[in-house]
C-alpha cells in the first residue's frame, strides 16, 4: 500500500473489519474507552471500561493478493486494571483504562503503559512459541521422575508449540496521583514518560516506581480559588525536553524542562479570545479543551474542545492556525446537551501519518476528516449497515435546519447516545480504527 | 453580556440542574470528577448573574416610583437641607466598598430595603464581577442615594440570619482537601464584609442586646465571634478524614439548597417579604441570592 497520502476527499474509505458484540444491549464493561495504534501499526490496542486491554495485531500482508488487505485479528487479552476502594479517602477508583501509550519497540517483546485514574502499569507482552522438552528429572506434565529409573541423560532442546502471548506487569507506578489520570505521555528519549491528573503533572523513570517528579502543579493555595484543570498532556515526538499541557479553559502552555525544575511558569500560552457574539451559559464548558495532539514532524499541534478542532503552530501564540468545525449544528442544541450531559463528552483527535489529514469524533456513530491541505471535510458513519466488505463509506450530512434534502439527517434524529471519542491513524498506512461504544470498526482506504 | 436566547431554558431552571448535577457527582463511581464540577459550577454561576440582573432590573422598576414618592414626602416633612447633604456624602461610598456608617437616611427609609442589597453585592471572587458593573449601573442611577445607606443602620445582623429556615448551612461550606486531609470550614466571611458593613460591628462583638431577632441570632453571634477577621477557620486536622464524614453535612447542604431553588428564587424572595414585615424592614432581602456566591465558590472548591 502507498504511504499515507491526502486523506479527504481523495481516499474513498471503505469497511474492512468490525469487532465486538453486535447485541444492542451494551454491557457497561464493554464500553471502549482508548484505542492506539503501536508505532509500527502492526498492533492495535484497546482498553475498555471494565480494565481489560485487547491488542489486535496486522497479518502479514499476503503479497500475491493485493486485494486481500491485512485483517487485525485478536493477538492479546488480559486485564490491566482492577476496581479498587481508598479506604482513606473512601472513594472507589474505577477500573477504566484511561489511556494506552505504547513504547517503541526495543527487541523481541512490545511494551505498553496503560492508566486508570490513579496508577500506571507497565506490561511486556512477549511471544512464545517454543518450549523445552526433555528434562532429565522431570515427565513432561511437571511431575518429577523417580530417580532410579533414570538410566541415560539428554539435552532438553526447545520444541515449536503453538503461539502464545503472554501479558506480565512490569512495573506499578501507584500512589502519585491524588486526582484523576487523564494523560500519560512517553517521551522520545525513551526513558521518561509523564502522567497528568486535573492539578499536576508527574514525570517517571520508566524504571523507577516508587519516586516521580512534579513538575507542574496548578492546585491553588485555596482551592476555593480553583478556575482552572488539566486537561490533556503530551511530550513533544523529538524534543524531549519539550511538553504541552491544555487547560478547561481553553489555553495550551507548552513547557520547557530545561528551564526549571517547576514548569509552573509556561514557556508558551496559546490561547485564542474568546468571541463575544457566541457567549451563552455554557461558553465555559464548550471552550475546554479535551483533547491535544502533536503532529508527527513536531511543527504542529492540534486541539479539540467541543464544537471544533484547532490546529496551532508552534510559533503562533495568539491564534490557531486553522480552525474546523465539527458539529457547528450542535450551538443551538447545548442546553439539551447540557442537560443530557453530552456536553461533558471529551472527544479525541488524530493526525494521519504525514500530518495532512485530522480525524475527530462526533455523533450518531458519525466521524469527521478534515483535510488541511485541501481545505475539505467529509462526514463518514461507522455503522452496522454498511459493513459488507469492502463497501465504500457514502459521505453523511447533517442538515441544521429548514429543509431537509434527501440523505441528510436532521439534528434531531441524532442519536446522542452513539458517540465517538477515540479514533486512531495508522502510523504509515490509510488504515483507521473508529470506536463506537463497544465495538471496534477499523476502516481502509479503497485499492483499486 | 451572555445571550439567553439561544434556548427555551431560563436562568432558575439551569441553576436547578446544575445543582442537581453536582449533588449526583457525590454518588458517582470513581469519585467526583473535578473537571466536570468545575465546569457545572461556571453554568451555575452564569445562570446566577443572568437571573439576578433580571431580579434586579424588575425590582428596581417595580419600586422605583414607589420608593421616590415615599422619600419625598418624608423629607418635606424635616429639614430639607440637612437630609439632601448627608445623603450625598453617602454617594461616593456605595459600589467600592461597603463601610458606610449608619446614616440619616438609613434611619429614614424603613421600606427601602431590597434594593439598596444590591450595591452591596459585590462578592470578592472573580465569579461576580459582572454583578458588580450591574451594581455600578444602578448606583449611578440618582434615586438609589436614599437606598445606599440602608445597610449601614442601625440593624446590623440582619444579614447574618434571613432565613426562617435557620439555614446555617448556607453560610458555612466544608471542604476537604484531598491531598493534607485537611478539613476547612468557611464562613460567608467575605460575603458579608461585602454585602453590608454592619456585619462588621457585629462581627466585632456589637450583639447589641437592643437587637431584637425573631430568628437564629444567637447561633450566628457564636460563630462569628470565631473569627472576627473573616479568615476561615481550619478544624482540626482529620486523622481519618475521609468523604463519609462530610458528605452528610454538604449533602444536607445541597438537598436544602436545592429544596429552596425547587420553590423557586421567588420562593426565597417571599421569605423576606415576610421577615421584613417582621423586622420592620431593616434588612437585606439580596442576602439571600448573595448567599450563592459562597455557594458557588464552595462547589468549586473540591
Amino acid at each position: 500500500m502507498a504511504g499515507a497520502g491526502g486523506g479527504g476527499n481523495d481516499v474513498q474509505w471503505c469497511f474492512s473489519q468490525v469487532k465486538g458484540a453486535i447485541d444492542d444491549d451494551v454491557a457497561e464493561a464493554d464500553i471502549i474507552s482508548t484505542v492506539e495504534f503501536n508505532h509500527s501499526g502492526e498492533l492495535l490496542a484497546t482498553g475498555d471500561k471494565g480494565g481489560r486491554v485487547v491488542i489486535f495485531q496486522q497479518e502479514t500482508e499476503n503479497k500475491s493478493q493485493p486485494q486481500c488487505r491485512s485483517e487485525y485479528n485478536v493477538y492479546s487479552t488480559f486485564q490491566s486494571h482492577e476496581p479498587e476502594f481508598d479506604y482513606l479517602k473512601s472513594l472507589e477508583i474505577e477500573e477504566k483504562i484511561n489511556k494506552i501509550r505504547w513504547l517503541p519497540q526495543k527487541n523481541a517483546a512490545q511494551f505498553l503503559l496503560s492508566t486508570n485514574d490513579k496508577t500506571i502499569k507497565l506490561w511486556k507482552i512477549s511471544e512464545r512459541d517454543k518450549r523445552p522438552e526433555g528434562y532429565n528429572l522431570k515427565e513432561e506434565d511437571g511431575r518429577y521422575r523417580d530417580a532410579a529409573t533414570i538410566t541415560t541423560l539428554r539435552v532438553p532442546v526447545f520444541r515449536p508449540m503453538d503461539l502464545m502471548v503472554e501479558a506480565s506487569p512490569r512495573r506499578v507506578f501507584a500512589n502519585a496521583h491524588t486526582y484523576h489520570i487523564n494523560s500519560i505521555s512517553v517521551n522520545s528519549d525513551n526513558e521518561t514518560y509523564l502522567s497528568a491528573d486535573d492539578l499536576r503533572i508527574n514525570l517517571w523513570h520508566l524504571e523507577i516506581t516508587d519516586r516521580s517528579f512534579n513538575i507542574v502543579d496548578i492546585k491553588p493555595a485555596n482551592m476555593e480559588e480553583l478556575t482552572e484543570v488539566i486537561t490533556a498532556a503530551e511530550f513533544h515526538p523529538h524534543q524531549c525536553n519539550t511538553f504541552v499541557y491544555s487547560s478547561s479553559k481553553g489555553t495550551i502552555r507548552l513547557c520547557d524542562m530545561r528551564a526549571s525544575a517547576l514548569c509552573d511558569k509556561h514557556s508558551k500560552l496559546f490561547e485564542e479570545p474568546e468571541d463575544p457574539s457566541n457567549r451563552s451559559f455554557f461558553s465555559e464548558i464548550i471552550s475546554s479543551i479535551s483533547d491535544v495532539k502533536f503532529s508527527h514532524n513536531g511543527r504542529y499541534m492540534m486541539t479539540r474542545d467541543y464544537l471544533s478542532v484547532k490546529i496551532w503552530d508552534l510559533n503562533m501564540e495568539n491564534r490557531p492556525v486553522e480552525t474546523y468545525q465539527v458539529h457547528e449544528y450542535l450551538r443551538s442544541k447545548l442546553c439539551s446537551l447540557y442537560e443530557n450531559d453530552c456536553i461533558f463528552d471529551k472527544f479525541e483527535c488524530c493526525w494521519n501519518g504525514n500530518d495532512s489529514v485530522v480525524m475527530t469524533g462526533s455523533y450518531n456513530n458519525f466521524f469527521r476528516m478534515l483535510d488541511r491541505s485541501q481545505r475539505r471535510d467529509v462526514t463518514l458513519e461507522a455503522s452496522r449497515e454498511s459493513c459488507k466488505p469492502r463497501q465504500v463509506l457514502k459521505p453523511r450530512r447533517v442538515c441544521a435546519g429548514g429543509k431537509r434534502k434527501k440523505d441528510e439527517i436532521s439534528v434531531d434524529s441524532l442519536d446522542f447516545n452513539k458517540k465517538i471519542l477515540h479514533t486512531a491513524w495508522h502510523p504509515q498506512e490509510n488504515i483507521i480504527a473508529v470506536a463506537t461504544t463497544n465495538n471496534l470498526y477499523i476502516f481502509q482506504e479503497k485499492v483499486n | 453580556m451572555i445571550n439567553t436566547m439561544e434556548c427555551a431554558v431560563d436562568a432558575q431552571s439551569l441553576i436547578s440542574i446544575s445543582l442537581r448535577k453536582i449533588h449526583n457527582s457525590r454518588t458517582q463511581r470513581g469519585g467526583i470528577k473535578l473537571h466536570k464540577n468545575l465546569l457545572v459550577s461556571y453554568v451555575l454561576r452564569n445562570a446566577r448573574q443572568v437571573y439576578m440582573n433580571e431580579k434586579y432590573a424588575e425590582i428596581y422598576r417595580m419600586q422605583q416610583y414607589e420608593e421616590v414618592m415615599t422619600v419625598c414626602n418624608e423629607i418635606q416633612e424635616l429639614n430639607p437641607l440637612d437630609l439632601v447633604e448627608d445623603c450625598e456624602e453617602q454617594t461616593g461610598d456605595c459600589c467600592g466598598s461597603a463601610n458606610e456608617s449608619a446614616s440619616l437616611c438609613g434611619a429614614l427609609l424603613p421600606v427601602s430595603h431590597q434594593a439598596p442589597a444590591v450595591q452591596h453585592l459585590q462578592p470578592s471572587s472573580a465569579c461576580s464581577v459582572p454583578l458588580a458593573l450591574q451594581s455600578e449601573e444602578v448606583c449611578k442611577a440618582p434615586e438609589p442615594s436614599f437606598y445606599r445607606s440602608c445597610c449601614a443602620e442601625a440593624y446590623p445582623v440582619s444579614n447574618c440570619d434571613f432565613s426562617p429556615v435557620n439555614n446555617m448551612h448556607c453560610n458555612k461550606t466544608t471542604v476537604l482537601d484531598l491531598d493534607t486531609h485537611v478539613v476547612t470550614t468557611v464562613e460567608n466571611g467575605y460575603l458579608h464584609q461585602d454585602c453590608c458593613a454592619s456585619l462588621q460591628q457585629c462581627c466585632q462583638g456589637a450583639q447589641s442586646p437592643a437587637k431584637k431577632r425573631k430568628l437564629d441570632f444567637g447561633y450566628y453571634v457564636s460563630e462569628i465571634e470565631e473569627v472576627p477577621d473573616f479568615t476561615p477557620c481550619k478544624r482540626a486536622k482529620f486523622e481519618d478524614s475521609s468523604y463519609a464524614s462530610t458528605e452528610p453535612l454538604d449533602t444536607s447542604n445541597i438537598s436544602n439548597l436545592i429544596s429552596i431553588f425547587g420553590s423557586g428564587f421567588t420562593g426565597l424572595v417571599s421569605r423576606q417579604a415576610d421577615l421584613e414585615q417582621a423586622l420592620n424592614g431593616q434588612f437585606c432581602s439580596k442576602q439571600a441570592l448573595a448567599s450563592l456566591g459562597a455557594w458557588t465558590r464552595a462547589i468549586v472548591a473540591f
